[in-house]
């Protein structure tokens, strides 16, 4: 019997929690949108798959370039996670998407994450903490100032970089996203589409990639000597990494787990491979199919269909993603041909593929994937490419000109480039002292 | 014919390539080694703290020439290879007896 | 005693090691090199475009023989290594002074 007692209290004790428990909740519902917990785990798995991204950036263009530089490079990406996620918490989250001021800018109103907590933000995700959200557009703004390394790998000095890394994403990506994102933003207002970021992330990324190679210069003996890839395999390893992160990319934008996320993560599968598939054949006609040039073929169409990846079909990904690969393709030998050392082409990848898939989602958008979003040329609206058009050159203007003048201060001010001797040992020894081979 | 080996700094290769080509030489082989002389090593970081390498990386190349290209070649590959500091490498010059082409089976001068 | 320089086709190592067997030639040392000739660079793909290679990947057989065993050692390695086209390789001879077995002392004809 004296075992009885204590078995009677727990089951009173058990009934009261869950009648707090379902009062609790009622009365939060009233007042606050509901958490989906499906959506909630989509959007997080998502932001994990987009952090993957980042070091995948950095052993895809860590293959590309000279053994003696190959940890400076991947070290780039590493860096950039590390220093942008504590710009973003301190103060990049709130300039980017806090209380709008006049179109162009959030306010400092969330600084330090201040408001920034677990319950939804209808805003930009009525069904997910607004918690989440602004994780998931962390690992965003890390991966677009890790794309732009490509254009300075191999001479440019460490510390301006992380001066340039982190001036970079508070005066081009944190307005960038704040236009395109925010609440409030003038070209979201103006009813520019970019579902997972060709213009946010691609379009100002491979455009700032031209504007701070023309400052640093070109490398020593670039155009004259051979540079050669030192590890290709490293470079696929990173491709394949990036499209596996993609479907995080564009299939989380959807900031929730059901159909449109699936749209997203199809058009995203068939952009890629139809771009890989025409690069390849590309090179083949030049050449031979090229490893590298199907690797880069897969990215090219991947960024090409950010944009579009929410507003589209399968059928139109095929399309965006091999005109992609085909305008990328010839971009890269122009860009070679003006003899501009943009060393791993993130202007003809990213910028060129971002800015096709922008307008390309001007032409085959369709409310019939999203209604939330807008029918395209294709579907009797021109309107809407007229507005594309606008906010990739906005874009590309205001990137190009902030970038150039940021690099061109801290290339007068601390120096952007390396000393020859410490170019011609590596960056590796002379920036690290380590050596990724030994 | 004379053997020339010369052990200079990697970033050099492709210039003293082209400067040995001007002079007529084309026919060269290379070899990454490692090594030490009066440059010291250098240090390097571990996780944390450091350990030091002895010995750096460097390329030796070495070209059978006609005694009459010796010079040309040592003053080619000064001209491009040269900063004035350790570490710039060195030439040695040795006698070698015969030389044989495999594909065709020539010898001596004609093989060079 | 002379000193045997081989540069040979990568392919061929095998073929040559047997060849040179036979002829009761046994020690000898291998490095991959790279190399220049008659036979020219190859061009690569770039993501788009492309890029040279000015040096072609070789290997270089290093043997101390006694002088009697040149030329045998000349013919085992032209009979395998021989395909007519450039790109054969070559072969060097230099004079040796002296030779000394490390695990032993042993000096001169002794050591090869």
């Amino acid at each position: 019997m004296g075992l009885k007692i204590p078995k009677m209290r727990f089951k009173h004790i058990f009934l009261a929690v869950i009648l707090l428990a379902v009062l609790t909740n009622g009365a939060f519902a009233a007042e606050e949108p509901k958490i989906d917990t499906g959506d909630t785990a989509w959007v997080l798995i998502s932001t994990a798959l987009v952090m993957l991204m980042i070091p995948a950036v950095g052993l895809f263009y860590g293959g590309m370039v000279r053994k003696k530089n190959a940890l400076s490079t991947i070290m780039f990406s590493f860096a950039i996670l590390a220093l942008i996620s504590v710009q973003w918490v301190l103060f990049g989250y709130s300039l980017a998407f806090g209380h709008d001021v006049a179109g162009v800018i959030g306010n400092l109103d969330w600084i330090g994450l201040n408001g920034v907590g677990q319950a939804p933000n209808a805003d930009y995700a009525a069904t997910i903490p607004s918690m989440a959200f602004m994780m998931f557009q962390a690992m965003f703004a890390v991966i677009t100032v890790v794309l732009i390394t490509g254009a300075f790998v191999e001479r440019i000095k460490f510390s301006a970089f992380l001066v340039f890394s982190f001036l970079w994403a508070t005066l081009v990506y944190d307005p960038v996203a704040h236009w395109v994102w925010g609440a409030g933003g003038w070209l979201r207002n103006m009813g520019t589409l970019d579902f997972a970021g060709g213009i946010v992330v691609h379009v100002s990324a491979g455009v700032s990639a031209v504007a701070i190679a023309l400052v640093i210069g070109a490398r020593k003996g670039f155009g004259k000597h051979t540079m050669e890839p030192h590890s290709i395999p490293l470079t696929v390893i990173g491709a394949m990494l990036l499209w596996f992160g993609w479907f995080g990319f564009n299939g989380g934008s959807a900031v929730a787990s059901g159909g449109l996320a699936v749209n997203a993560f199809v058009v995203t599968n068939t952009g890629g491979a139809a771009a890989a598939l025409t690069w390849m054949l590309l090179s083949w006609y030049h050449k031979k199919p090229s490893v590298l040039g199907t690797a880069t073929g897969g990215i090219v169409g991947l960024a090409a269909v950010t944009p579009a990846s929410g507003f589209v079909t399968p059928l139109a990904a095929i399309v965006i993603g091999s005109v992609a690969a085909v305008i990328s393709y010839y971009a890269m030998l122009f860009r070679m041909k003006r003899n501009i050392d943009e060393s791993l082409d993130v202007w003809a990848c990213h910028g060129i593929g971002g800015a096709w898939g922008a307008i390309a989602t001007g032409i085959f958008a369709t409310t019939l994937v999203n209604p939330a979003g807008a029918n395209g040329l294709l579907y009797g609206n021109s309107g809407l490419l007229v507005t594309q058009i606008i906010a990739v050159a906005v874009t590309w203007i205001y990137a190009f000109a902030v970038t150039f003048i940021l690099a061109k201060v801290i290339d007068v001010t601390i120096g952007l480039r390396v000393g020859e001797e410490e170019e011609a040992v590596g960056l590796d020894v002379s920036q690290h002292a380590e050596k990724a081979y030994s | 014919m004379k053997k020339i080996e010369a052990i200079i700094r990697p970033e050099a290769l492709d210039a003293v390539r082209e400067a040995l080509e001007e002079k007529g030489i084309v026919g060269m082989t290379v070899t990454e080694v490692q090594g030490r002389g009066r440059q010291k090593g250098v240090c390097l970081q571990w996780r944390a703290g450091e350990y030091c390498v002895e010995f750096l990386p460097k390329i030796r190349i070495d070209m059978i020439v006609d005694d009459g290209f010796v010079e040309p070649a040592i003053e080619a590959i000064i001209s491009v290879a040269k900063t004035g500091k350790s570490g710039d490498g060195k030439i040695f010059i040795y006698p070698v007896e015969e030389v044989v082409r495999i594909s065709t089976g020539e010898r001596g001068e004609q093989a060079i | 005693m002379k000193k045997i320089e081989a540069i040979i086709r990568p392919e061929n190592l095998d073929g040559i090691r047997i060849a040179l067997q036979e002829k009761g030639i046994i020690g000898m040392t291998v490095s991959e090199v790279q190399g220049r000739g008659r036979q020219k660079g190859v061009c690569l793909q770039w993501r788009a475009g492309e890029y040279c290679i000015e040096f072609l990947e070789k290997l270089k057989l290093d043997m101390i023989v006694d002088d009697k065993d040149v030329e045998p050692a000349i013919a085992a390695i032209t009979q395998v290594a021989k395909t007519g086209r450039n790109g054969d390789g070559k072969i060097f001879i230099y004079p040796v002074e002296d030779v000394v077995r490390v695990s032993t002392g042993e000096r001169g004809k002794e050591a090869i």
